[in-house]
């Protein structure tokens, strides 16, 4: 298929291309008219008060709703309109704010979850124990177990997802996104409930997947420390539209957020 | 270590083989009665029908009150074939291994049909759906012209080595047992499970929800369906009135005793309440049959208290299994 991909003006490819995305509900327009363009190996962040539609946009991007209007491109490859699971399938991986793992799976089953689409397998071979099978169930295992390193969460491997601490809770959930080898990862707000100590381990791992596995990801945050600390751009969103959206400190200090975040 | 996971994966095989295997042995020195035999049929009917239905219900997480529909297009479907293969090869294991795979597939279509429809619809609805179609095949059945499955009186099945049967129906349990647990411990019972604990989440880690719906449910009434065949060969004559919701829910009760997503608490509640039920019902008979559903219910009220009342709690941790083999080994480890 011959992809029409999008370059910035700087040469770099542009990964996720919104194109004027809106979404109505009856008659609550929750996102209008959002563009958003993200450069590859960008950390890009999304803002706004509360009920500004940040995480419908996220909905948008992974195919939970479909946009009433407008498209989205990943690479140049129009994804408007596919089902989640296909969306995930063509790159964009996702964590949920209010976390969602697979409680009774133990922490590297759902990791190896995750992994389902990148090793093959069918249902024949894994019923009558081919070797593929074997083959690919220990490939499953080193794999997991790689990333589950990388996110420091090995010694856990056996865990039941349900028991870890909230912390590390979240960062499995980010291994497991991981795990489908995304083009863009998607966090909605990585750090909610998190403490200090918390926020700041989890920018190291943001910081540290995104040199290592040279990923591009769009983040929700609340956390303006975080925020301010890690996105090289932003969007701010309110009321469904774009307020403002530029480099970071620009769009920081710009009179209308600071007036849709603090008042006047 | 190896060899103890290996133990432990299939221990329920040896274990499932080696009563099959006492029992034919007895069965071929004349060491059981009728009655007994009929009891491992069943029970061994009852296994298909609980490990697959926790397929469905505990690793899917989705409810389906509709198996003995399934059964049903499987008996009658299976039954009938069977009756009209006899003049032609005659009544031997031929004729049993086509009808077995007829009735499966037979049920597996049925389940397909009903789960493309259906698996669009959650929880409740679903099962509301499943019961319904298990009342329309038995109403369906029990109205079609009496040549073809008997109308009211039901059909009359062939008939199998009653010394033999049963090991067919335990070679068949052990198939449904290896599926289900090959099925399970790989990735695809991986991606499964992980639909039964968060549906959404399944979907943005790219799992193919509905392929896997359909699929499981496919695959569980094919067990039923085989179930179903079993279940002809077993009786003499079949009637519609045997599949209607109540047995349903009997099997669920398996399931769900047994403990979601475990396949061996489905052999094991699977093998109780065949065992129970069918003792009651040859116990009591004459005046005391009406008391057959009553004790069945009490018992199974004992049971669930017993399972997960709060005040038995520190009761069942001292003498469960798990905790009483721990005892063992820490006094083994201090003397």
């Amino acid at each position: 298929m011959a992809e029409n991909k999008f370059f910035a003006e700087d040469g770099r490819e542009i990964v996720l291309k919104a194109d004027h995305l809106c979404i109505q509900f009856g008659g609550l327009k929750a996102v209008d008219d959002v563009n958003i363009e993200i450069k590859q190996g960008e950390l890009y962040g999304l803002i706004g008060p509360n009920g500004a539609g940040k995480t419908t946009v996220f909905n948008l991007l992974t195919g939970v709703y479909k946009p009433t209007a407008g498209r989205f491109f990943l690479c140049g490859e129009d994804l408007t309109g596919k089902a989640p699971a296909d969306v995930n399938k063509k790159g964009i991986a996702r964590t949920f704010q209010n976390i969602r793992l697979f409680n009774n799976l133990t922490v590297i089953e759902n990791v190896m979850v995750g992994l389902s689409n990148q090793i093959p397998c069918s249902v024949p071979e894994s019923i009558f124990r081919l070797p593929r099978h074997r083959k690919s169930e220990r490939e499953y295992y080193e794999r997991a177990l790689e990333l589950l390193r990388v996110f420091k969460l090995d010694e856990y491997k056996d865990y039941l997802a349900a028991n870890l601490p909230y912390g590390k809770q979240r960062k499995l959930e980010i291994a497991r996104a991981m795990a489908t080898n995304p083009k863009l990862l998607l966090l909605d707000e990585p750090a909610a409930g998190m403490n200090p100590n918390e926020t700041q381990e989890l920018m190291d791992v943001i910081t540290f997947i995104r040199e290592k596995f040279n990923i591009t990801i769009l983040l929700i945050e609340h956390d303006m420390r975080l925020v301010g600390g890690i996105c090289e751009k932003l969007t701010v969103l309110n009321f469904g539209t774009v307020l403002a959206s530029g480099a970071t400190a620009e769009v920081l200090s710009d009179p209308e957020v600071v007036k849709a975040y603090i008042g006047e | 270590m190896k060899t103890k996971s290996f133990l432990k994966n299939y221990l329920n095989y040896a274990i499932i083989a080696l009563v099959a295997i006492i029992f034919t042995v007895l069965s071929l020195t004349g060491g059981t009665s009728p009655k007994e035999i009929y009891l491992l049929e069943k029970i061994a009917i009852s296994i298909i029908l609980a490990v697959s239905l926790s397929m469905v219900v505990g690793f899917l997480g989705e409810l389906s009150l509709g198996h003995a529909g399934f059964m049903c297009v499987g008996a009658y479907l299976g039954g009938k074939l069977a009756s009209i293969l006899e003049p032609i090869i005659g009544n031997g294991i031929l004729a049993l291994i086509i009808s077995v795979l007829a009735g499966g597939i037979a049920a597996a279509i049925f389940g397909i049909i009903i789960g493309l429809p259906a698996l669009r619809l959650r929880g409740d609805y679903l099962a509301i759906v499943t019961l319904a179609f298990g009342e329309i095949i038995r109403s369906v059945v029990m109205n079609a012209p009496e040549k073809l499955f008997g109308g009211t009186l039901g059909l009359e099945t062939p008939r199998f080595d009653k010394k033999y049967l049963f090991i067919i129906a335990f070679a068949l349990v052990l198939i449904c047992l290896a599926v289900t647990q090959n099925l399970m411990r790989s990735k695809h019972g991986r991606a499964i499970t992980s639909i039964r604990d968060n549906e959404i989440a399944a979907r943005a880690t790219g799992i193919n929800v509905t392929k896997y719906k359909l699929f499981v449910f496919t695959i569980s009434s094919f067990f039923a369906g085989i179930a179903g065949v079993l279940y002809s060969y077993s009786n003499y004559r079949i009637q519609s009135a045997n599949f209607d919701y109540n047995y349903s829910i009997e099997i669920l009760v398996m399931v769900v005793l047994g403990g979601i997503g475990s396949i061996n608490g489905s052999i094991i509640a699977a093998t109780l309440i065949t065992f129970l039920n069918v003792n009651l019902q040859t116990k009591l008979t004459g005046d005391l049959a009406v008391l057959q559903n009553l004790f069945y219910a009490a018992i199974l009220i004992v049971i669930v208290i017993y399972k997960n009342a709060p005040a038995l709690k520190t009761f069942r941790e001292k003498y469960s299994l798990a905790n009483l083999k721990k005892r063992r080994k820490e006094k083994d480890q201090n003397g």
